[in-house]
C-alpha cells in the first residue's frame, strides 16, 4: 500500500474541531494511516534515530535498525565516515546485511553475489559479461545508476540521525536550542555501552510517543516511589517543548539539595531518600550535573527517548513493527571515565526502568490496555485537556498533558491532518 | 571448551537438583517470598540477555545484591506494580555440575518458561540457562550468584517476576 497524501485514505480523516485535545482512537488502529506515516513521517522530513557511535566504533563497522519499517544498515568507512542506507540490494531488494552488527571491508548479497562498498555503492557483479561469451548483463548496462538508497546522515553527541527527505533541516535546527541543550548535557562526553535489552509492547508505536510524554500519569500508574514512601513531595519540576512543539523535556529537581553540597566531590547519598527499601543501596547516587536536575525524559521525534533519571542514563528507541507492536529497545549508557563505583550505581539504578523496571514495568502494558480499550472505537476520542488546552511550555508543574498535545501539534503538521 | 566435569557425588547431585526444582516451584506456585530465602545473605542474582552476557557488559534487565533488594522485589510486585495476573511454569533441564575449590558448586541448568495469561493464552516466555554458584550453609544448598541467561534480549510485554 503506497500513500502519499491523506486525501488517499480510503476513508478520509478530518481532525475533530477541539484540535489536539482530542486524539481519534482511529490513529491506533487503522492500517492506512500506518501505512501513510512511513511514507509521511519516516520517509519525511524527520530525523531518525539510527544508532550510536559507539555502535560502530571501527572502520569497517556495521550496524542494521529499521526505519519505520524500512531496514536500514549504518557503515563506518575505511576514512571514518558514517554512512546510513536501506539494507535492500539494488538487484532483487534482498537483505543486504544479514547480521545485525558485523565487519568487512564491502557488503554482499548473498543472493546473487553484487557487491557494494561502505558507501553503499556497486562494486561487483557476479557474471557480469556472462559465463563462456554468452549471458551477461546488457551493454549499456551502468554500474554507477544502481547503489544502496542512502539516506543523509547527522551526528550529534554520538547519537546517528538519518533521513530520507532534502528538505529535513540540520539536525540542530530540527531540534531547536533546547532540545539540543538537553542532549549536550546528557550525551555529550565519552560513553560507553553498558547493556541493552528489549520488549515487544503491543501497541501502536504513538501511544508510546506520548506515554513518554505523559507526565501526569508518572505518580500514578507508577507507584513504586509512593509505595516504598520514598519522598518525592520535595521535587519540582515541568515541561520544556521545543520551538516545533513535538519534542519535549519533562523535568524535576531534588529541591533539598543545597548547593554547596552539589560541588563536593563525587559524595554518594546513600539512602537520602527516608525510604522503607530493605535494599536501600538501589538509590544510591551521585551528583553528576550541576543543574540541580535529578530526572528528565526528553521525547524527540518521531521515535526516541532519552532518560536521565538520578545516574541512569538511556536511550530509548521504539520502532514500530505494525499497526498494533511496537518494539521498545533501552540503551543503556554509561561514561569511559566512570569510576567502578559509578558503574555499579548506574547498574543498580537500572532496577528503577526497563522492561522489569520497579518505576516503569507498568508501561508495558498500559499501552496495550488502551490499544484494547479502544478496539472497535476507531470513531471515538481521547480526551487531553489535563493542564489546559494550550501547547505552551509548563515550566512550573507536571500535573499537565501539554507535552502529548505538542506530539499531535507536529503529528497533525506532519501528516497533513487538518 | 567445555572441561570434562569432576565426578559429583550422586548424593550432592541429588541435593543440588532438588535445590533447583525447588526454586523454580516456589514461583510457578507464586510463593515469592520464599524466594530470597534461596540466596546466601549476600547473594547476587540478575536477568541478563546473551549477548550482553557474552561481552561482559554489566547491565541486564534485573539485578539484586543480598536478600534486602531481593524482598523490595517482592514486596514491589505484590503491593506497587501493576500487570495482569499470569503465572509461569519453568521446565528446567539437567545441570552440569562442577565443584569449586572451596566446596560451592558450579551449575548450569537450562530452561524453559512458560507464561499463562488470565486469557488462558501460555506460550514460552524465555529460554535460557541459569548460571549458578552454589554454597552449602550448614549443609543446605543457598544461591550464592545466579545469572539468569536469556537467549532473548526481546521479552514480551514486561518482567515482573523473577526467573
Amino acid at each position: 500500500m503506497v500513500l502519499a497524501a491523506a486525501e488517499d485514505l480510503s476513508d478520509p480523516f478530518e481532525w475533530p474541531d477541539a484540535g489536539v485535545t482530542r486524539v481519534p482512537y482511529r490513529l491506533f488502529s487503522d492500517p492506512e494511516i500506518y501505512a501513510l506515516e512511513q511514507q509521511r513521517i519516516f520517509r519525511g522530513p524527520v530525523w531518525n534515530y539510527l544508532c550510536l557511535e559507539i555502535d560502530i566504533p571501527n572502520p569497517g563497522d556495521h550496524k542494521t535498525t529499521t526505519v519505520g519499517e524500512i531496514p536500514v544498515v549504518v557503515t563506518r568507512d575505511e576514512n571514518g565516515d558514517v554512512h546510513a542506507m536501506v539494507n535492500r540490494c539494488a538487484h532483487k531488494g534482498a537483505l543486504v546485511c544479514l547480521k545485525e552488527r558485523g565487519n568487512s571491508k564491502t557488503m554482499t548479497c548473498v543472493y546473487h553475489s553484487w557487491s557494494y562498498d561502505l558507501r553503499g555503492r556497486l562494486k561487483g557483479i557476479a557474471f557480469r559479461d556472462g559465463l563462456n561469451g554468452k549471458g551477461g548483463m546488457p551493454e549499456d548496462f551502468d554500474r554507477d545508476k544502481h547503489r544502496l538508497e542512502p539516506l543523509r546522515i547527522e551526528i550529534i553527541c554520538g547519537l546517528v540521525f538519518g533521513t530520507f527527505s532534502d528538505e529535513t533541516p540540520s539536525i540542530e535546527s530540527y531540534l531547536g536550542e533546547k532540545m539540543t541543550a538537553s542532549i549536550r548535557r546528557n550525551l555529550g562526553r565519552p560513553l560507553k555501552p553498558l547493556g541493552m535489552h528489549s520488549q515487544i509492547i503491543h501497541n501502536n508505536w504513538k501511544l508510546y510517543a506520548e506515554n513518554v510524554r505523559d507526565s501526569y500519569h508518572a505518580t500514578l500508574l507508577h507507584t513504586f516511589y509512593t509505595t516504598f514512601k520514598i519522598n518525592r513531595l520535595d521535587m519540582d519540576g515541568g515541561i520544556v517543548m521545543a520551538d516545533d512543539k513535538w519534542h519535549h523535556i519533562s523535568f524535576a529537581k531534588r529541591k533539598t539539595l543545597q548547593e554547596s553540597e552539589e560541588y563536593q566531590n563525587a559524595n554518594v547519598h546513600s539512602a537520602q531518600y527516608e525510604s522503607k527499601l530493605d535494599g536501600p543501596e538501589l538509590l544510591n547516587t551521585w551528583d553528576e550535573y550541576d543543574d540541580g536536575i535529578t530526572h528528565s525524559i526528553q521525547g524527540i521525534f518521531p521515535n526516541l527517548a532519552i532518560h536521565s533519571t538520578l545516574n541512569s542514563l538511556a536511550v530509548r528507541f521504539f520502532a514500530p513493527r505494525g499497526v498494533d507492536e511496537t518494539e521498545l529497545f533501552w540503551i543503556y549508557l554509561g561514561c569511559e571515565d566512570d569510576t567502578e563505583e559509578q558503574t555499579n550505581m548506574r547498574v543498580m539504578q537500572g532496577n528503577l526502568t526497563g522492561t522489569a523496571g520497579l518505576v516503569s514495568l507498568e508501561d508495558g502494558c498500559i499501552n496495550e490496555f488502551v490499544q484494547r480499550g479502544t478496539r472497535g472505537s476507531g470513531d471515538r476520542e481521547a480526551f487531553i485537556e489535563m493542564g489546559g488546552r494550550d501547547v505552551e511550555p509548563s515550566e512550573a508543574s507536571r500535573a499537565t498533558e501539554v507535552a502529548i498535545r505538542g506530539f499531535w501539534t507536529g503529528y497533525r503538521r506532519i501528516m497533513g491532518f487538518a | 571448551m567445555v572441561e570434562a566435569a569432576p565426578p559429583i557425588a550422586p548424593d550432592s547431585r541429588v541435593l543440588i537438583e532438588d535445590f533447583l526444582i525447588d526454586y523454580a516451584h516456589a514461583i510457578d506456585d507464586g510463593d515469592l517470598k520464599r524466594w530470597p530465602d534461596f540466596f546466601t545473605a549476600d547473594g547476587v542474582y540478575q536477568i541478563i540477555p546473551r549477548e550482553s552476557f557474552d561481552a561482559g557488559l554489566p547491565m541486564g534487565i534485573m539485578y539484586c545484591e543480598g536478600r534486602g533488594m531481593m524482598s523490595d522485589r517482592v514486596l514491589a510486585l505484590e503491593t506497587a506494580n501493576i500487570f495482569e495476573p499470569h503465572t509461569y511454569c519453568h521446565i528446567l533441564g539437567r545441570p552440569r555440575l562442577n565443584r569449586d575449590a572451596d566446596g560451592a558448586f558450579k551449575a548450569r541448568t537450562n530452561f524453559n518458561v512458560f507464561r499463562t495469561m488470565q486469557d488462558g493464552g501460555g506460550e514460552m516466555f524465555a529460554v535460557g540457562k541459569y548460571v549458578d554458584t552454589i554454597a552449602l550453609e550448614d549443609g543446605r544448598p543457598m544461591l550464592r550468584d545466579r545469572r539468569v541467561v536469556l537467549e532473548s534480549r526481546r521479552i514480551d510485554i514486561l518482567l515482573v517476576f523473577p526467573l
